[in-house]
């Protein structure tokens, strides 16, 4: 499939559905959002849904008898089998949470402190995003373990070799779908299988892999499979942890209060069934069904479509930016877009990613700098920082082009 | 903020003065800028309670090195309780044109640095005082 992505009447009328790509800057600069991995845009219907819960049926959920808390509960859990179909999982399979950090954290307590123990090896990439690191060096310094890498090459792609090795004797494999600071997407087709021959449990980091990937938990096998509603349209503060029905069950509460029991007597507590066990409080709710209209929307358009949309767009950038390599542009991460999802790291001659950051600014292009919460990849690739555009279903060619000429600028100011 | 990088911001960036580090410095303090991981650090010869030397190592934008940089080349001579009291307008009468808010921990890494060798522990942010 082959688009004309100037032309592209779909992703004219994608622009149409998000109010902030058409408020110009403060320079009166269009704005040029090539930062979709830190935080999506959202579209009219996410905001009309926010807005609407608040002006028409504010009320708490699962609880009150009267018609608006009805309505709160029925859209509320409504939200939570719109997400369960978006992924291919069943509903009582979706657990409710903040962010992607959270549902690790999560898995990392309650199912690690019940099943690592010292002597077991941990399984991480040294792609890991510092969420996908840290909870699992805090479980291994609580019990014991130990953790291992699956490394990867120059170009931030998975070396397999060891892959047996590295499974020996592991209880747990945690792997980023797409790696938020290079964009590889991870082969779990076979990471995921040979885990589970050896024995592990298997949690992929959605974060950046539901947002731009078709996905069907149930085809991919991950017994876990964390992600964020704000990187897919959705609002901070709202997202989702899947894991397999049977490993939820046998799992204990992670954070525990109301909402989260079958019966509570003043010295001991029985505890609902999953999703809800690990739902303690009053959740997310405007957020939660705002997240629901989010999924909506991508299944509209067709994760296909999206995945289509930013692998040809992916394909374009590494292009143009190619063409800047003689003048010293470098250009990380898989050049091939069909092991890469939106993302491009790159640093340009001596300029420092946050001064062309602060450069591209001025001409209302948004792209990140910094060491993208990955500071043992930047280590190991003896990068202190790098330049980071992210693509998403808003984007075009024209914003490549604009990125391509903001760069151009920076080097007139820097005299490259 | 592009009207910030001028061309002698720029030699700062690419030549920075008083760049390296002491043999037995007498005082010495160093840190990173939380937003970017900027890194400066600052090492001190002292002469009677005077600066008699200074140097300082580090990586980092093109506002942290060249405000660094120039903010040393008139810290020789100063006394410690002198340098302890500087300004944040120590910095930004060099480099203040253009400095949006989202920079300005860049801008003041250098001066805060120096003001904790100065002092013997990490000094506030000059822009936060």
């Amino acid at each position: 499939m082959t688009q004309t992505l100037h032309a592209d009447a779909k992703t004219e009328r994608i622009i149409a559905d998000f109010p902030i790509l058409a408020r110009p800057t403060s320079r009166g600069k269009r704005l040029v959002y090539l930062d979709s991995a830190a935080t999506s845009q959202k579209p009219r219907a996410v905001i009309q849904a926010l807005v609407d819960y608040y002006e028409q049926y504010n009320a708490n959920i699962h609880r009150g008898v009267y018609e608006i808390a009805q309505r709160a509960t029925d859209e509320y859990e409504q939200a939570r089998v719109k997400l369960a179909r978006f992924i291919g999982a069943k509903t009582s399979e979706v657990v409710w949470v903040r962010n992607t950090t959270e549902a690790i954290n999560l898995v990392a307590y309650s199912w690690g402190d019940q099943h690592v123990s010292s002597g077991d090896a941990i399984l991480l990439s040294e792609l890991e995003h510092h969420s996908d690191l840290v909870p699992w060096q805090l479980l291994a310094a609580r019990t014991g373990a130990q953790l291992r890498f699956i490394p990867v090459d120059a170009r931030g792609i998975h070396v397999l070799d060891d892959l047996d090795r590295l499974l020996d004797g592991c209880k747990l494999v945690a792997v980023s779908h797409v790696s938020n600071t290079l964009g590889t997407i991870a082969p779990l087709e076979t990471i995921i299988p040979r885990a589970h021959a050896a024995g592990a449990v298997v949690l992929v980091d959605g974060a950046q892999g539901a947002p731009h990937l078709p996905l069907d938990v149930k085809a991919l096998d991950a017994d876990f499979y964390a992600f964020s509603g704000h990187k897919m349209l959705g609002p901070t503060g709202i997202g989702c942890l899947y894991g397999k029905r049977e490993i939820l069950e046998a799992m204990p509460p992670f954070l525990s209060g109301g909402d989260m029991i079958r019966k509570v007597e003043y010295t001991q507590t029985t505890f609902a069934d999953p999703p809800r066990r690990f739902e303690a409080g009053t959740s997310n709710i405007a957020d939660a069904i705002a997240f629901g209209v989010a999924a909506d929307y991508l299944s509209a358009l067709g994760m296909p479509w999206v995945r289509e949309h930013e692998r040809a767009l992916t394909g374009y950038a590494l292009k143009r930016l190619s063409e800047l390599e003689p003048r010293g542009l470098a250009i990380y991460g898989p050049r091939d877009p069909e092991r890469s999802s939106g993302v491009i790291s790159f640093n340009f001659a001596d300029i420092h990613p946050h001064d062309l950051a602060s450069i591209l600014d001025t001409e209302g292009i948004c792209i990140r700098a910094g060491h993208h919460c990955t500071m043992p990849l930047m280590e190991k690739s003896g990068w202190a920082a790098t330049a980071r555009a992210s693509f998403y279903i808003y984007n075009t060619e024209a914003d490549v082009d604009a990125l391509c000429e903001g760069l151009e600028k920076a080097a007139r100011v820097f005299h490259i | 903020m592009d009207d910030f990088y001028r061309d002698y911001i720029l030699d700062h960036y690419r030549s920075p003065r008083n760049f390296g580090t002491l043999e037995q410095p007498d005082a010495s303090a160093e840190d990173v800028n939380p937003l970017c991981g900027d890194q400066i650090r600052v090492e001190l010869k002292l002469d009677d309670g005077k600066i008699s030397d200074v140097r300082f190592s580090g990586k980092g934008c093109a506002i942290s090195q060249a405000s660094t940089s120039m903010l040393l080349e008139s810290v020789k001579g100063m006394k410690l309780a002198e340098v302890a009291k500087l300004p944040k307008d120590a910095v930004l009468e060099n480099v203040g044109i253009g400095i949006s808010p989202t920079r300005m921990k860049c801008a003041m890494l250098g001066l805060r640095v120096l003001k904790s060798a100065a002092i013997g522990r990490l000094a506030d942010w000059p822009d936060e005082e």
